[in-house]
């Protein structure tokens, strides 16, 4: 068994309640914080920690703290983002169903931390049970003194409030969940100015994930030395990672960084190996953003070495044989499933939750959505598979927030590593519709290469 | 673009209000603009539906132009802007959920209720929709019935139709 | 100086006040080098950063800190460091880029120009001459919403919109209540007063002059005359309205004035906001101070009608048959 760190005791019952968190250790981390440490210090031991950000893009959390503009007499801010949308990602539900105040907590230390004396968790909307649960949470927190005015008789003072959304995946970009949160539009913002120097209402913010402030509670409980001494390389900690898509047991683990890739599939302790017998095909190692990989290189690189779950094992290669670790939402496809259906299925996701606001993404998610369907329909022609590319190739990097680069990556994915799988969808439209193209040779292990002595 | 004159006006209990006072007391002074979005659900919960006259009273409360309103609740995928059947059925039809079968609970859907997806069945009762990404994917398939989004996970069309009973004979007992 | 700094583009270097944008140092430069923008408007703040036809490469961010930056960046919002670096026409990057762009603007675009009362002076227009494809490559059916007036005097063809957003600035930063906004989201966003609403303000007319496309349009104009048979001549009047200084350009045919616009700089934007009376409702010469023919570029298509008589070939001046032939033109010239 590896070690847990967030969800040690997800597991005992009325851990949901304030009473048995506490009974489990909980809120050590702020008393810890507030009674001994300065808010520098606080800082310092996330800096130590080496916590990279864990709704997606991985940017080192201390560091993204430590940026934040603090001139005198303005509000600084701590916004947590509980806005969790990306297709298959669902670790931030299930932590805070289960385990609310370990989010509370984590909220309280970060914000003594950045010296942000009101905070918001900006949960989706759709999420309403979570918010009454952390509603709750915050009730029985405040009424045990960890918020409100003067906490622990420290001078602090924190209110923290819970945001709903109103139903848009772009919100989960930060500048946009800082519009949102204004009460308007989620259009994502132009940078610079960043968050840390203008956020919510102009000043200073910073915004963060769910899981990224629940990990703030060990690291400082433990120390940030101890939390790196877990994990491998520059991925430290350990990681929730939600699994589903056609395993035994799909769900939201908790691993230690450095896992293998085929461990984490396999293994009994996780997702038990794909369900009804079938073999993989594919995955999608860090929610629907990031690159696909066909079975033999999720598992291993292309030199043969086993591939690892870590923010740079799974970026070996680059975008031409490797992925990335994103959020950790693992979708596992077996032989049955169609990766060019689920291209477009992703592509009209990205094309609904476009904003709108800049024309190549506007435009191009539903173009490129338009030309998946129909070759999924068996509708298409050869030069459709080359103008998905280029269509791709023109949003990437053009757009103001990355939702253009994550609508553009899963399709030039497909294409490269599946492209037999979409010639096949134009050659044999019929055949296409009734049955699928198969495991093909997507599995065909990779040799570990063996550099002979000399 | 809408004809106004279709919709019916409504009103606000001071008790309703109160709930608006309690959420602006969020934000700091002047900032009560962020109070939009949780306050539109409070609208919807109430009357089923944002309408335009509903808008316009919850721009009036706020001191913004109703076409503030409009924008936001036009941009968010969770307000209705026509009337829905009293319950509506929410099916994820994202990736993870379709690679486990969502499809097939949508058509069963469509096919139990009689409806196309967006329109209300003849008893006001039920409407249904695909929607995106519900963040429950290790649950799938899901679906989800406001006003409170109840999730329903790992669906079957037997669970289906049991849900679909549960709420008709729900209606049942309350006549 | 302190508070200047030095920017090279396109290997010309000059050096601007601290805080200028790349595209405005850019445009201090002129010429070539001035990267085309769609949505950005210098007299309209927040504007910029959408439309991303104005993207450059930054080669180097700055004396400082070198580094390139690692993607193309709006040159409208991105402020000059000193010692900056940027491509603009000489990377083929930038340009690669600005071509899709482009035809992403143009995909859902119905190219009606040909009964588009902005064609000669679009925006878009111009743009996709240069950067647009020859045949577009999008076979679906085109994105389509019904056309609205928007006041007695203002109308919206939504399809040809490519979402700017000035217009809604004007409506928040010039007028004094704003009825219309951008409704909906993705690629079914729309400007729309979303109930019937009627967009009436001195200054709601400025939205016809900031729309880079045929967009929003004067009625009062409409189907009226192709803007190069017109005859552009700068005039202005007493205006009482307090915030407006009465400088306009009237567009002439013969001795009628069919449109008034606000007079644009060669950026295509405006000098000054005008009132909706100037805009509207002064269409007699007699209400107006000549100053002297607007100044149009040569390379405007409107410039091609202009102030020159049409002068028979020698050839015809000889031949008889040919004059019969010409007739009705040899006519006009003796008219003129």
């Amino acid at each position: 068994m590896s070690r847990k760190l967030l969800l040690e005791h997800i597991n005992v019952p009325g851990i949901n309640t304030l009473e048995v968190y506490r009974q489990k250790g909980g809120y050590r981390a702020v008393e810890k914080a507030i009674k001994t440490l300065t808010p520098d210090e606080v800082v310092e031991e996330v800096k130590k920690s080496g916590l990279r950000g864990r709704g997606g893009a991985g940017f080192p959390t201390g560091m993204k703290w430590s940026f934040l503009a603090k001139p005198e007499g303005v509000a600084r801010y701590l916004v947590c983002n509980a806005d969790e949308s990306e297709p298959g990602t669902f670790k931030d539900r299930y932590l805070m169903t289960n385990i609310p105040h370990a989010l509370i907590e984590g909220m309280i230390v970060s914000s003594f931390a950045l010296g942000a004396n009101t905070s918001y968790i900006y949960v989706r909307g759709e999420m309403m049970p979570q918010i009454r649960i952390l509603e709750k949470a915050i009730a029985e927190a405040k009424a045990a003194g960890f918020l409100g005015k003067n906490i622990l008789g420290s001078g602090y003072d924190l209110e923290l409030y819970v945001q709903p959304g109103g139903g848009a995946y772009i919100c989960g970009e930060e500048t946009a969940l800082l519009e949102s949160l204004e009460g308007k539009r989620g259009n994502p913002r132009i940078k610079p100015p960043f968050p840390a120097i203008a956020g919510l209402y102009g000043c200073p913010t910073v915004v963060n994930n769910v899981e990224s402030i629940a990990a703030v509670v060990p690291i400082i409980n433990d120390g940030g030395d101890e939390y790196a001494k877990i994990g491998i390389g520059r991925s430290t900690g350990t990681k929730l990672i939600s699994a589903s898509g056609n395993l035994v047991k799909p769900g939201v683990y908790e691993i230690e960084l450095g896992l293998p890739v085929e461990e984490f599939i396999y293994s009994d302790e996780y997702c038990g190996g794909i369900a009804n017998g079938k073999r993989l095909k594919a995955t999608v190692a860090g929610g629907s953003s990031v690159p696909i990989l066909p079975a033999n290189l999720s598992l291993k690189y292309a030199n043969g070495e086993p591939r690892l779950m870590s923010y740079e094992s799974l970026a070996e290669g680059g975008f031409a044989t490797g992925t990335m670790l994103g959020s950790g939402g693992f979708i596992a496809f077996d032989e049955d499933q169609c990766i060019v259906r689920n291209t477009w299925n992703f592509a009209r996701f990205y094309h609904h939750e476009s904003c709108g606001q800049c024309s190549p993404c506007r435009e191009g998610t539903g173009w490129l959505e338009k030309v998946l369907h129909r070759l999924e329909y068996g509708h298409g022609k050869m030069s459709d598979i080359d103008l998905l590319v280029d269509v791709a190739k023109k949003i990437e990097g053009n757009t103001i927030c990355p939702l253009g680069d994550a609508a553009a990556w899963p399709v030039a994915s497909a294409i490269k590593h599946f492209r037999d799988e979409f010639e096949w969808h134009v050659k044999e439209p019929r055949k296409s519709q009734d049955g699928n193209y198969g495991i093909a040779n997507y599995a065909v292990p990779i040799e570990k290469v063996v550099v002979a002595e000399v | 673009m809408l004809k106004v004159e279709e919709q019916q006006p409504v009103a606000f209990s001071s008790v309703f209000l109160a709930n608006f006072d309690e959420i602006v007391k969020r934000y700091p002074a002047g900032k009560q603009k962020s109070a939009l979005l949780p306050i539109l659900h409070l609208v919807q919960a109430e009357f089923g539906w944002t309408s335009v006259p509903a808008m316009d009273k919850v721009a009036e409360y706020l001191m913004i132009e109703p076409i503030e309103v409009y924008e936001v609740a036009s941009f968010y995928s969770m307000y209705f802007l026509q009337p829905k059947g009293k319950y509506v059925l929410e099916v994820c039809r994202t990736g993870p959920c379709c690679l486990v079968g969502a499809e097939k609970i949508m058509s069963h859907i469509e096919g139990k209720l009689g409806v196309k997806e967006g329109e209300v069945t003849a008893d006001g009762l039920f409407s249904w929709r695909g929607v995106e990404c519900l963040a429950a994917c290790g649950y799938a398939p899901v679906l989800q019935i406001g006003p409170d989004y109840t999730f329903y996970e790992n669906l079957t069309e037997q669970s289906v139709d049991e849900l679909i009973d549960n709420l008709k004979n729900k209606q049942d007992l309350r006549q | 100086m302190d508070n200047l700094v030095k920017i090279t583009i396109d290997g010309i270097t000059v050096e601007v006040a601290t805080g200028t944008s790349i595209l405005n140092a850019a445009r201090q430069i002129g010429g070539d080098i001035v990267p085309p923008a769609m949505c950005y408007y210098s007299k309209l703040e927040g504007s910029g950063g959408k439309c991303r036809t104005c993207i450059v490469k930054v080669s180097k961010g700055s004396e400082k800190d070198p580094r390139p930056m690692p993607k193309l960046v709006a040159s409208c919002r991105t402020t000059v460091m000193d010692g900056m670096e940027v491509q603009n026409i000489t990377s083929p990057e930038v340009l690669e880029a600005r071509n899709g762009v482009v035809e992403m603007l143009l995909i859902n675009h119905p190219l009606d120009c040909p009964v588009c009362d902005q064609a000669g002076e679009c925006d878009l227009q111009n743009l996709s001459y240069e950067h647009g494809l020859q045949k577009t490559r999008y076979e679906f059916e085109r994105r389509t919403f019904e056309r609205i007036d928007i006041g007695e005097k203002i109308q919206l063809h939504m399809n040809r919109c490519i979402l700017c957003y000035r217009c809604v600035f004007v409506a928040d930063q010039i007028t004094n209540k704003r009825v219309h906004g951008i409704l909906n989201r993705g690629d079914h966003s729309e400007i729309s007063t979303y109930i019937q609403a009627v967009v009436e303000n001195d200054f709601s007319g400025n939205v016809i002059d900031v729309c880079p496309v045929g967009a929003l349009t004067d009625r009062t104009f409409r189907f009226k005359n192709r803007v190069w048979f017109t005859k552009p001549v700068d005039a202005h009047r007493n205006c009482d309205h307090e915030k407006c200084d009465g400088k306009v350009t009237l567009w002439y045919k013969g001795a009628d004035v069919l449109r008034v616009t606000a007079r644009k700089d060669q950026f295509g934007e405006v000098e000054s906001f005008i009132c909706n009376t100037c805009r509207f409702d002064k269409k007699a010469t007699s209400d107006w101070t000549i100053e002297q023919p607007t100044y149009i570029s040569d390379t405007s298509v409107i410039a091609s009608n202009h102030y020159e008589t049409f002068m028979p070939l020698p050839v015809i001046k000889e031949n008889l048959a040919l004059q019969e032939a010409n007739k009705v033109e040899l006519e006009k010239t003796v008219k003129f």
